[in-house]
């Protein structure tokens, strides 16, 4: 088998795997409450290292300063001014290409 | 401050399937163009046209099957194509664990339905309380999956008719996203507090290790919610 199906058939199964484990291991328990109040925490950490990684992410690691942060900022300041959702994404889009037209 | 968009003034429960999809339409949009980009990274990378279609149905996650790619691309190992991709992968451990108990029915539904998950649909889905809209997370996951194995179709078999997504600023719609849905989960002191703290682990962590395992450690940053019992 070529390394191409190797990687897709490995990759596949171990991120169907990960995915499945949270739900299948916490099946129809309730968990303790210092236990939910934890995981009722997860969300907003991980929300904010995505936005970080996704705004400063490097191909390989590290920081990348570009025109993603341009845009994160528009997003930011459309949020201040209570637009909705899809306005919030244009924003950072629109922004984020005019920055790599002038740049 | 009140949550960005329209849909999320709901009632909790109170959602429908349609109210996932059409709130992670324009996101999708984003998603398919970019499902172009892998598909004509993919094959370029000399993956054929079959398996990366195969990849984007199975493994659905944009960024470990463009580290996967752009490795064996360049000439890289097997070997390191998975593990960069499985570390990518890791962080559905806790966003997982955050929406167990969300998910229901017999083990084979939950672990089906867990197949949806993804960064965007699982932001998507976020209730102010902390928990997870299921009817928003499934919507929402299934648009995405067709956004982004269509896209990868039309990568594979018309790619270089279709205009680069960062030219479009289109990477950028997805820090945008979560910070959106951030911001409304963060009014509470003790979530802004866990928000901080993932912030500030994945920062310091990015510069030291390789992708991925920053967001895992971001996870550790919810034992701020852990307080004495009342």
């Amino acid at each position: 088998m070529s390394a191409v199906w190797i990687s897709v058939i490995v990759v596949g199964l171990a991120t169907m795997a990960i995915k499945a484990a949270g739900p299948l291991l916490l099946a129809r328990r309730t968990p303790p409450p210092r236990a939910q109040a934890a995981l009722e925490h997860l969300a907003p950490a991980l929300l904010a290292a995505l936005v970080v990684t996704q705004a400063l992410g490097g191909d390989n690691g590290g920081f990348t300063v570009d025109a993603r942060l341009a845009g994160l900022a528009a997003g930011a300041a459309a949020l201040l001014l209570r637009a909705p959702l899809l306005v919030v994404i244009t924003a950072a889009a629109v922004t984020a290409a005019l920055v790599r037209v002038v740049s | 401050m009140r949550r960005p968009a329209d849909f999320q003034a709901r009632e909790p429960g109170r959602t429908t399937y349609l109210d996932g999809v059409r709130a992670a339409a324009p996101i999708g949009v984003a998603a398919l163009a970019f499902g172009v980009s892998f598909g004509v990274l993919a094959r370029a990378a000399d993956m054929g046209s079959v398996a990366p279609v195969v990849m984007s149905v199975t493994t659905f996650a944009g960024s470990a099957q463009f580290a996967v790619a752009s490795i064996l691309g360049a000439g890289g190992g097997l070997v390191t194509a998975i593990v960069a991709a499985v570390l990518l992968n890791l962080r559905y451990g806790p966003i997982g664990l955050s929406a167990a108990t969300t998910l229901e029915g017999p083990w084979w539904r939950r672990a089906l339905t867990a197949q949806l998950i993804v960064d965007e649909s699982w932001a998507i889905a976020q209730r102010d309380d902390g928990r997870l809209d299921r009817h928003l997370l499934v919507g929402a996951g299934l648009l995405l999956f067709v956004s982004w194995t269509t896209g990868t179709v039309i990568g594979t078999f018309a790619g270089d008719l279709v205009a680069d997504p960062e030219s479009l600023g289109l990477d950028a719609a997805f820090p945008a996203l979560f910070l959106a849905l951030l911001w409304s989960q963060a009014r509470e002191r003790s979530r802004l507090l866990a928000a901080l703290g993932g912030a500030t682990i994945a920062l310091v962590l990015m510069p030291f290790t390789g992708p991925g395992i920053p967001i895992v450690a971001a996870s550790l940053a919810c034992l701020i919610g852990v307080r004495k019992p009342s």
